[in-house]
């Protein structure tokens, strides 16, 4: 058997020379280049392409753009670059494209799913919200999984995405948003007067409806080489940007507009510097949508056979790709554009069976041109019916309201209900909209923000008005001239005869979702009566097709069941993406390594070096534990808490947050922002420091270093440094603008080596210049400036272990050669470097507080112990008011205690919660929750801290903490596990 | 004898760019948060020996200085020479807080025909001569991370941010230089 071609020679403007092959469901096609997979198709014969989600009838191409329903396909160059959902009418063909059809089992032809069709009354609207009602139970186990399997439309590809893609801001005086005649005026007017001119089209070639439409001359020449002529003068000029296969999806606030760039869609062999797409996101001085119009279907019996398509699709894959799309083709119209389509068609010898126009009276000049090239147009007409089980065979004819029946045989037929003004970025846009009721469609009204609508999408018909209109947008002085060959007249919206009120045929409204006009009055009668209601009950318009095919047919057929005048029922939303947009091109470069910055300190390579394990921190990348050949993270732990405790450990403490609180009011400014007093701190000393917000909890810690009178060095947990910075900003703007002092982030300055432990001294010491190291000279909480290794430098005497600490602080820079410097010596000394696992248990074995662990944001000072820290003294402080709040100092808190499990080789769960009586029947009453629970290695037993109810009058009872599969004893302790006395600090 | 401690570069060993856009790593700078008040603006400046920048998205240079304004009371004073920041506005005995940050802060230098279009890969910033010429500066959004960009020159831009985003600011300019050059 030969493949039959319907390529028409000498129509289209595709080269025959220049060919692509494809596979279509496993069979190969040939395709020209610049064919798109519907047009490639349509040229061997097929018209069968997809599958509707319901009822899975079979369907083909309906349309020659953005808004096709039917045609939905998955396209893949490999199994890791695949895509589902892609519509065939707009991704043109490449060579070694595998096309797959979607929503069928087995096969296209024959899909088992097709049952749904014979079943279609149970599936009426609604369906799902009546059926899955009950039980309830069935909902998560039964119902949810089933729908979920049988729901949505393609496979998403499992394989990672290899493909990369790009972002771009941009910045222009003028956006175009479509390419067609008026978009091109608009453009070229702008662009001559010296304006910054983004021109952005979806398609591949610029002129819009010039690509389907070639009885219109524009300045003396046919359309379509007047619009390439212009593109021509567009990319010569430096101030415009150019840019096809683009489509503006979205148009949000301030005049930004969203835009995705297909860059690689259409290559057989894209360069690997290539982005797959853009993201190019655009702020305009001027929008100007020049977005055309969409051509509606007519709603009848039927109406989706293979086959059945928009006259305008029928007449661009003839002009533009050279198909034709049938050899006896009828036309179903109530607008004279359809006309054309014939009379094209005709010219290329195509066979039209007859012109079928509802209206009585149709536009004179296309039926006598029809007429005079022989075609029979029937006016007053309609088409009740179609058969045809893969491809349309034949249409049921009758005049309006009679009985007599005439079944004409076709294989292609065209529909015209009009033209329908593509006003989705002007809505987003939040423009408001009025209703055309002479034309029944809606328009632009008010633009609110700096845009303008020109053309189709404009309801400007007229191509000299539309030429004028445009040339004006653009706010320059060129001038335009052009002429169509006819004008246009008619249009419908709703359902047509036959497919009425008081019908039940199918009669597609939404073909993607399979709504029929039953289905919207249905839905009307089941008191929807918002049209937002009568959307999510039926899905007319939802997921890609945004009201682009269904919307003012449901309107109407709503309406009508009403009694209602159409703006009054009211229009639904446009939403972006005006068509669907690929997560890899929303996100761009946010993947892998750059997904999220990944903070690494200045001695980050030294750690890499010696092993250490990571663990993430906010952003930051923390040394863990440092494990030894054959030790796990247990061990490894266990001997760095040993060691520190023993000789010294080694921590990198860089990602500490730091604030360099500078000025003469620094301390007053600090006593208002911490619950303690700071302006009692002498210069050379430190005071931890504890921060609660206005309601009273605690906000953050840390210690604070006095360097001068006017000058301290604020420390802050890692986590809280952004917030922490934000929030004395935000009270120092707003609460205390008269202070004189100004808060600078430090923390990157700073690299900030702990050495902790008995012999941390004897590692430093000989590092260390200008500073007496004595306990005596510098004890614990000093801080002093001095040179470290030639540097200058700020040396801390703290601890967060509860051995004697020193925190040294270099500039970063000089960080990693200290670090080595402190490590060999720490080395020959017998210490160890100890990551944050370390640090944890080494502070919960003193008891010493971590701010968002065991604390929550419902811990008062008191409530953790740290009473003491809240100045009874000041005047005011952020938070002084929310301590005395009644529910702050009641009795019975939750405050912060430790626990001891009675079996000590036990180790708790944090956030395993406590109960009193542990056979309480359920719910049991909860005391608090396990907030830190480690294994001491030092101790030799396990440790615990907890929130407790009124814990500190619990001291020495016994609880419990039940666990899924038993039941822990603890005993009520204080906070400090290890060396009690404090004595070793101060060592 | 204590050994003196040597200098690691957060940016040592990055290289990149394409054929519109060379992307180098700046030489070590010292760097001041300076704060102050509009009355002590005139003093600082003459300690500084440049007039502070008093109006957005303007800086000010003098010899191998730069102020750069940052907030109605903040400017980044940016040193390539000898230094000497802190001590020449300790001169000044006009009221103000500075303070080092002369390694919290690193910085690339985008250079060439595509040099914009590269930071606009991640900064949403007006970068064309006309809103941003030559020494105009933002404190702005790169990709994720905040970042201060000074223009240098007709097609040079200077971009400043803290050093533990290096790996990140590196990796996104690379990328958005190689999709400049397309």
């Amino acid at each position: 058997m030969t493949k039959k071609s319907f390529r028409i020679k000498g129509a289209g403007r595709l080269t025959p020379a220049r060919t692509a092959r494809f596979t279509f469901d496993g069979k190969t096609y040939t395709a020209y280049e610049g064919d798109t997979v519907a047009s490639a198709l349509l040229a061997n014969g097929v018209h069968l392409m997809g599958r509707s989600f319901k009822y899975h009838r079979a369907r083909g191409v309906l349309s020659a753009g953005a808004e096709e329903p039917n045609a939905l396909i998955d396209v893949a160059r490999d199994a890791a670059r695949r895509q589902p959902n892609v519509r065939a009418s707009v991704q043109e063909v490449f060579d070694g494209a595998i096309i797959q059809s979607q929503n069928r089992w087995p096969t296209l032809a024959f899909d088992t799913g097709a049952i749904n069709n014979l079943l279609s009354p149970f599936f009426a609207a609604g369906f799902y919200y009546k059926t899955f009602m009950w039980p309830k139970e069935a909902w998560a186990k039964l119902y949810e999984p089933i729908i979920r399997r049988a729901a949505g439309l393609g496979v998403a590809p499992k394989e990672d995405d290899p493909d990369h893609y790009a972002n771009r801001f941009a910045h222009c005086d003028v956006l175009v948003a479509g390419a067609g005649v008026a978009g091109l005026t608009a453009a070229l007017s702008a662009a001559e007067t010296g304006a910054e001119v983004i021109l952005v089209d979806e398609r591949a070639d610029v002129g819009g409806a010039l690509l389907f439409d070639t009885s219109t001359m524009i300045d003396g020449k046919p359309g379509y080489d007047w619009a390439q002529d212009v593109l021509g003068r567009l990319k010569a000029m430096a101030n415009v940007t150019v840019l096809t296969r683009t489509t503006a999806f979205g148009y949000y606030t301030h005049n930004f507009i969203g835009l995705a760039e297909r860059v690689t869609d259409h290559l057989p062999r894209p360069g690997k510097n290539l982005p797959r797409e853009r993201l190019w996101q655009v702020r305009a001085k001027k929008v100007i949508m020049a977005t055309g119009a969409i051509e509606r279907h007519m709603v009848f019996a039927n109406n989706d056979r293979p086959g059945i398509m928009l006259a305008s699709a029928a007449r661009t894959y003839l002009n533009h790709y050279g198909v034709a799309v049938g050899e006896k083709i009828g036309v179903y119209t109530a607008h004279d554009s359809a006309y054309e389509a014939a009379i094209d068609l005709k010219h290329a010898g195509v066979e039209i069976a007859a012109i079928v126009d509802c209206r009585a009276n149709p536009g004179e000049a296309v039926v006598s041109a029809a007429r005079a090239l022989g075609i029979e147009v029937l006016t007053g007409h309609c088409v009740l019916d179609t058969s045809g089980r893969l491809r349309v065979s034949s249409m049921t004819v009758s005049p309006n309201g009679g009985d007599a029946k005439r079944r004409i045989a076709i294989d292609a037929l065209l529909m015209s209900g009009g033209w329908t003004p593509s006003v989705h970025l002007f809505s987003q846009s939040r423009g408001k909209l009025k209703f055309d009721k002479a034309n029944d469609r809606f328009l632009p009204d008010i633009h609110v923000q700096q845009g303008v609508s020109i053309g189709a999408c404009n309801g400007t018909d007229d191509l000299s008005a539309l030429l004028a209109e445009a040339a004006a947008a653009g706010g320059g002085t060129l001038s335009v001239s052009g002429s169509s060959a006819y004008g246009w007249t008619g249009g419908m919206i709703g359902a047509a005869e036959g497919a009425g009120k008081d019908t039940v045929v199918k009669a597609f409204v939404d073909f993607q979702h399979d709504v029929t006009a039953k289905d919207i009055r249905l839905a009307v009668r089941e008191g929807m009566h918002s049209i937002e209601h009568i959307k999510r009950f039926t899905t007319n318009g939802m997921a890609s097709d945004q009201g682009k095919l269904s919307n003012m047919h449901g309107l109407a057929i709503a309406a009508e069941v009403l009694g209602k005048e159409i703006p009054q029922v009211g229009l639904t939303t446009f939403r972006a993406p005006y068509t669907p947009v690929s997560y890899g091109t929303l996100i761009a470069h946010s993947r892998g390594d750059l997904f999220d910055p990944a903070r690494k300190t200045p001695l980050h390579g030294e750690l890499v070096k010696e092993g250490a394990e990571f663990e993430d921190v906010g952003n930051w990348k923390r040394a863990w534990y440092f494990p030894r050949r054959g030790e796990d993270m247990h061990q490894a732990v266990n001997r760095e808490c040993r060691t520190a405790r023993e000789t010294a450990g080694i921590f990198d403490a860089s990602t500490l947050g730091k604030i360099e609180v500078v000025g003469p009011d620094a301390a007053k400014f600090l006593n208002l922002l911490y619950t303690n007093a700071w302006d009692t701190l002498k210069p050379g000393k430190c005071r931890y420091g504890i921060m609660t917000r206005e309601d009273g909890f605690i906000y953050d810690d840390g210690v604070v270093g006095r360097l001068a009178e006017d000058r301290f060095h604020v420390t802050t947990t890692t986590g809280g440094a952004p917030r922490v910075l934000a929030h004395m900003e935000d009270y120092l703007q707003t609460e205390f603008p008269d202070l004189k002092v100004w808060l600078t982030s430090t923390t990157e300055q700073w690299a900030v080596i702990a050495v902790q432990g008995p012999k941390a001294r004897d590692i430093i010491a000989p590092l260390v210049e200008g500073l007496d190291l004595s306990t005596e000279a510098f004890p614990h909480m000093s801080v002093a400036e001095c040179t470290v290794m030639g540097v200058p430098a700020r040396l801390f005497r703290v601890s967060f272990t509860g051995e004697i600490g020193f925190e040294i602080n270099v500039p970063a820079d000089y960080g990693a050669s200290v670090w080595k410097a402190i490590w060999e010596r720490g080395q020959a000394l017998g210490a160890c470097l100890y990551g944050t696992e370390t640090m944890h248990v080494l502070r919960a074995e003193k008891g010493y507080l971590i701010v968002g662990q065991d604390t929550d944001g419902t811990v008062t000072p008191d409530d953790a112990g740290y009473g003491w820290a809240v100045s009874k003294k000041k005047p005011d402080f952020v938070g002084i008011r929310g301590l005395k709040r009644p529910d702050l100092i009641r009795d019975n808190r939750k405050q912060l205690v430790g626990l001891l499990t009675k079996d000590p080789t036990e180790v708790l769960e944090e956030g395993g919660q406590i109960v009193a009586d542990p056979n309480q029947p359920k719910p049991m009453t909860m005391l608090g929750h396990v907030t830190s629970a480690y294994w001491s290695e030092n101790l030799g037993r396990s440790i615990a801290i907890a929130l407790v109810a009124g814990g500190r009058a619990k001291m020495g009872e016994t609880l419990y903490v039940p666990m899924k599969d038993k039941t822990i004893a603890v005993e009520v302790t204080d906070m400090v596990f290890f060396d009690k006395d404090g004595g070793r600090i101060h060592g | 004898m204590v050994e003196f401690a040597t200098r690691t570069l957060p940016l040592s060993g990055f290289h990149g760019g394409s054929s519109v856009a060379s992307l180098t790593p700046a030489a070590p700078a010292q760097r001041v948060s300076l704060r102050a008040r509009p009355e002590d603006v005139a003093a600082l400046s003459a300690a500084l020996g440049l007039p502070l920048p008093t109006s957005a998205k303007t800086s000010a240079s003098a010899g191998q200085r730069t102020a750069l304004w940052l907030g109605p009371d903040e400017w980044l004073v940016i040193d390539e020479g000898e230094g000497g920041l802190m001590a020449a506005l300790e001169t000044s005995g006009a009221l103000h807080a500075a303070t080092d940050v002369s390694h919290r802060n690193t910085a690339v230098v985008i250079s060439g025909p595509g040099a914009s279009k590269t930071l606009n890969g991640g900064c949403p910033l007006d970068l064309s001569r006309k809103a941003f010429p030559v020494g105009a500066c933002a404190r702005t959004l790169f990709g994720k991370i905040e970042v201060v960009v000074l223009r240098t020159g007709e097609t040079e831009f200077r971009m400043e941010f803290w050093r533990s985003f290096s790996d990140y600011a590196f990796g996104l300019l690379a990328e958005a230089a190689e999709d400049a050059a397309i």
